[in-house]
């Protein structure tokens, strides 16, 4: 920042942290999916004083554009819309004493746990609580982060800008679309912007295999008869104001384009679907160890981080396929919050260190403390590669602990698997999970 | 024999289909059901919004209660565009009733 | 009949529109954009340069030194960001010496202060991330970041404050000698002038052609640039350049004002305006500037943009009256250091223009100088507790990478040159300017513009006119959707 004595910005300075107010049990950032379910999952386990704090005007988060089905399954075992299960998770903390304070900012999470944060109604505001939860989310890459060339005009989205446009605002960005990435919200507005009467004229994906769900394959591109080109990349935006054309090639196994494999897309909009990346802005500001990785907090099997008494869930921890993982995830988060602020928590013991193995990017969470776990430690993980039938293995130096067979592995899925606490038992200073395919005979 | 993929839930399964009642690949009974639809009679629910005015948002997101044949979608957006909505609104209220004659309605899935 | 028209709104025609601002003077700027700094000036290496590059005697070396200094004066006048960070020009071999030698000399003829020789270990004590190839580097410590078009705008800003014109979405089509004068066709009717500037860039040469034969060209080059996220931003702490070359002063690395890491340019001829980039372009952006800093992370891309400088043919800053259209000055050719150099060329123009006529008579009484505040991300917790507590809209976060406020986007949109698009607000808040590139933050921002200004969702820009961000509502039209 500038050197400045402008008399503009000197303002009475008036003490903005509250002498001898309250201090939460737990604040909760973000309202989205996993805030929800760890503020409701807290309030189940116990605790009182808890303040959930959202950005937006309405809680909800993603889940309010996402109108599409395909939610729940899980967890409702039925299958909900996207603003319906958040709806959901609202009438079960209206039966809570959470306090909301929605269109607040978090600005600042300090180390000590105050929370500095600012809203149009609110005012700014430092609250400390004993324990917090990172609910923040994700946002995603851009065309920046992967450096398209070509002019820079108007008409170029990511997905989730465009859905909220369409679904929300109720404004087309575009008639003739090209989708760029085949991640799960790229394929749900190839469908959408057709049946809102754009024509989408090609889904292309740098990768040999898609990064969203089979079904959403079939149910988004296949039922409108739109062509997915794997293994090719937009290699040239052009137009001056609007986007008029895009340039689509074949790449190679390095993923660099092939020359004279180049084919025109006459369009006005480009779509892009090219991955997530967890915020965490606040996380890194107050000195919490990250995981490149996952571009999330490092986390123990409670989901807590390297800071005691702040918690990560959701997509701020690392990007899930289904919402219903992050409910189940963010319940755990708030119940160990919960477990934290009232004095609950088994000593730690001896920490175990998860590695990633071959085939496998990376695991949540990083770090197990077994004496922490009751049954069993839900461990989440990607693959690198689409596999057949495979097995999942997890070693502790030379000895196996565990083994688990899938029919299939792929990236865009997130896999599963659940740590005995037995063969937690079992293992000294570090885990490694990796996959094997099964040789098809 | 025809490859399917089953869209009942995120697992996808690939399904095997030498006629609507020899189906093979599912992992849920589901899956068989589906696959005998989508041989002699696909269906699809349709998710959409519709206008709303008086509400914190301009459309109101809604679904059809049930699958609709998959060829009426287009229809059945036509028939979306005509529906005006004035806020307050319920989850799960009744926009529009028996959509193009398929006997499905309309419902609201948030409140507005 | 204005006394002086300038002709283009880009760092060079505001900062003489501000320069005379200063006197009794009936003056107008016309712009073909809807916007200021729309050119050259929105996209380049955003450099206040130390003044060693260019040759004693030229334009360039005359005007560089002056011009920085008084940059820095006016950004911290005017509330614009600035920081004299230095700049290190770094050598590998005895050939890269002998170029930086050179370099010491000029910067010393042109009066450049406290340069000096390091060593390459003296060097990357002050970067330790600089390449261990590095063996000897120039130091500049007066060398400064500055935000373009924060600059630009302030300057023509004051100037309108204090009564010039500024003509938006006005292009100049024509130029016919008047008795005493010009007269300027534009595409809004004409406009008339007994001195007409031309700071049009890199269509400074159109312009020329229209009112006298043909003596001059300007080639337009482009520049390729990445801007990588504040992860990055303290990657270095001074502007890192390589050796000059025959096709510029090479590929710098720098922090920027905002924080960020930019790395470029490229230099590429090109035609007219073409600020496409090209993978050929980033890629050599980035292999040099791993040269320079190996451990760049380029994950952290951001956004990568392309600028087009105006090379002229004579190889220097083509200033003052020309002698076949009396009474049409040029300020063209304005390339590299031409930001650096924008305030003492405004010095250089008024005294050209005096000398040939014009009278220069103080105003009486200068409006005060209105500093833009200090954002809120910058402000301290008791002066944003104050300010949300005096406007409520100051607590509406609108970006959230960049933590720019409702307020400041109205502030903006009410202020003496309001902007018309998504990126016209980003070039005054931030808004839109971090790491999602307003992928959260451009659907509340187009509300806003569509509130403020009266217009539908389908009349917001991204930017330039023509770059509509929406089709046409959902459901078909309707007369409601008209909000």
């Amino acid at each position: 920042m500038p050197d400045r004595n402008s008399p503009e910005v000197l303002f009475d300075s008036s003490p903005c942290k509250k002498k001898n107010t309250k201090r939460y049990d737990l604040i909760v950032i973000g309202g989205g999916p996993a805030g929800l379910a760890a503020a409701c999952a807290a309030w189940e386990a116990g605790l009182r004083e808890i303040l959930l704090v959202e950005r937006d005007r309405e809680l909800g988060g993603i889940l309010n554009q996402c109108i599409h089905n395909g939610f729940g399954l899980h967890y409702f075992k039925e299958e909900l819309t996207g603003p319906e299960y958040a709806g959901r998770f609202l009438s079960i903390l209206e039966q809570t004493g959470v306090e909301v304070r929605s269109g607040t900012m978090v600005l600042e999470l300090t180390p000590d746990r105050e929370v500095h944060m600012v809203g149009r109604e609110t005012g700014y505001q430092v609250e400390r609580a004993r324990a917090v939860v990172l609910a923040m989310g994700c946002r995603e890459r851009t065309r920046g982060a992967i450096a398209i060339p070509g002019t820079r005009p108007a008409g170029v989205y990511t997905a989730g800008t465009a859905q909220r446009y369409v679904n929300m605002e109720g404004w087309m960005p575009g008639k003739r679309v090209v989708i760029l990435g085949s991640g799960d919200i790229g394929l749900i507005m190839a469908r959408r912007m057709t049946l809102e009467g754009a024509q989408v004229l090609a889904c292309v994906e740098v990768m040999p295999y898609s990064g969203g769900l089979s079904r959403n394959i079939a149910q988004c591109l296949n039922d409108f008869d739109i062509p997915l080109y794997l293994s090719h990349t937009v290699t040239e935006i052009r137009g001056k104001n609007r986007v008029e054309q895009v340039v689509v090639s074949q790449v190679d196994k390095e993923r660099r384009p092939i020359p004279g494999t180049e084919r025109v897309f006459d369009c006005d909009t480009l779509l892009l679907s090219v991955g997530l990346i967890p915020e965490n802005e606040l996380t890194r500001q107050a000195g919490i160890e990250m995981d490149r990785r996952t571009s999330g907090a490092v986390v123990f099997e409670d989901m807590e981080t390297s800071l005691p008494g702040v918690f990560a869930c959701g997509n701020a921890a690392h990007v899930h396929d289904l919402v219903d993982f992050v409910t189940a995830e963010s319940q755990r988060a708030g119940q160990a919050a919960a477990r934290f602020v009232q004095g609950g928590t088994a000593e730690a013991g001896p920490v175990l260190e998860v590695e990633t193995g071959d085939g496998v990017t990376y695991t949540v969470p990083q770090r197990i403390r077994p004496d922490r776990v009751e049954k069993g430690c839900g461990l989440f993980f990607r693959v690198n590669r689409v596999c057949g039938e495979s097995e999942i293995l997890v070693r502790s130096g030379e000895r196996q602990l565990a083994r688990f067979r899938r029919d299939r592995l792929a990236p865009g899925e997130m896999e599963r698997i659940i740590l005995p606490r037995a063969a937690l038992d079992q293992a000294e200073g570090r885990l490694t999970v990796s996959i094997r395919e099964v040789d098809a005979v | 024999m025809k490859e399917l993929v089953c869209i009942v839930c995120p697992k996808g399964c690939r399904l095997k289909a030498e006629g609507p009642d020899s189906i093979t690949g599912n992992s849920c009974p589901r899956g068989a059901e589906y696959g005998k639809m989508e041989l002699t009679h696909p269906t699809r629910v349709v998710t959409s919004t519709v206008r709303c005015t008086g509400g914190l948002h301009p459309r109101c997101p809604v679904k059809t209660d049930r699958p609709i044949p998959k060829e009426l979608m287009f229809e059945a957006m036509a028939a979306l565009a005509a529906v005006d909505l004035t806020a307050p609104v319920r989850t799960g209220q009744v926009v529009a009733a028996n959509l193009c004659g398929t006997g499905a309605n309309v419902v609201a899935t948030r409140d507005l | 009949m204005y006394d002086v028209l300038i002709i283009g709104c880009g760092v060079t025609g505001a900062a003489l529109a501000y320069e005379l601002s200063r006197y009794q003077l009936k003056t107008a700027v016309i712009e073909r954009e809807n916007d200021v700094a729309m050119g050259a000036t929105k996209a380049n290496s955003a450099i206040l340069h130390a003044g060693y590059d260019p040759l004693s005697g030229t334009l360039m070396g005359q005007l560089n030194v002056r011009g920085s200094a008084r940059a820095l004066e006016i950004c911290q006048a005017l509330g614009v960001p600035v920081r004299q960070c230095g700049s290190l020009v770094i050598g590998f071999t005895p050939e890269d010496r002998t170029i930086l030698e050179e370099l010491l000399r000029r910067g010393r003829e042109n009066g450049v202060p406290d340069l000096r020789m390091l060593t390459g270990g003296e060097a990357r004590g002050l970067e330790p991330n600089l390449s261990p190839a590095v063996t000897c580097a120039l130091h500049a410590p007066t060398a400064a970041i500055c935000s373009p078009w924060s600059y630009c705008l302030a300057m023509m800003e004051q100037a309108v404050l204090r009564g010039t014109g500024l003509f938006l979405e006005r292009e100049v089509q024509g130029l016919e000698r008047l008795p005493a004068g010009w007269q300027v066709q534009t595409s809004q009717g004409p406009l008339e002038s007994r001195l007409i500037v031309n700071a049009a860039g890199v269509f400074s040469g159109r312009i020329h052609n229209m009112a006298a034969p043909h003596t001059w060209s300007i080639s337009p080059s482009r520049g390729q640039y990445y801007l990588l996220d504040k992860s990055e931003g303290a990657r270095v702490s001074h502007i890192i350049f390589q050796c000059p070359g025959t096709s510029g002063k090479g590929v710098l690395v720098a922090p920027t004002v905002h924080g960020n890491l930019i790395v470029g340019p490229s230099a590429e001829p090109v035609e007219g305006e073409d600020t496409a980039t090209t993978t050929a372009g980033l890629d050599f952006v980035r292999a040099a500037a791993l040269k320079s800093v190996p451990s760049i992370d380029f994950r952290a891309s951001i956004r990568n943009f392309s600028g087009v400088r105006a090379r002229a043919s004579t190889g220097d800053f083509i200033l003052g009256e020309d002698p076949e259209a009396p009474g049409l000055f040029h300020a063209a050719g304005i390339c590299s250091p031409g930001l650096s150099a924008a305030a003492a060329i405004a010095e250089h123009l008024t005294a050209a223009l005096e000398a040939s006529g014009l009278s220069l008579t103080a105003r009486e009484t200068l409006p005060e100088l209105t500093p833009h505040p200090l954002p809120f991300r910058a402000l301290s917790p008791a002066e944003k507790a104050a300010l949300v507590a005096r406007d409520p809209a100051y607590g509406r976060v609108i970006c959230r990478c960049e933590t720019v406020t409702e307020g400041e986007i109205l502030s903006a949109l009410h202020g003496p040159i309001p902007p018309r698009s998504l990126d016209g607000v980003k070039r005054r808040t931030n808004a839109g300017m971090g790491r999602c590139q307003s992928g959260f933050c451009g659907p509340r921002v187009a509300e806003l513009l569509c509130r403020e200004l009266g217009i539908t969702p389908d009349q917001v820009l991204q930017d330039q006119k023509g770059t509509q961000l929406l089709i046409e509502p959902t459901k078909g039209r309707c007369p409601r959707d008209a909000r």
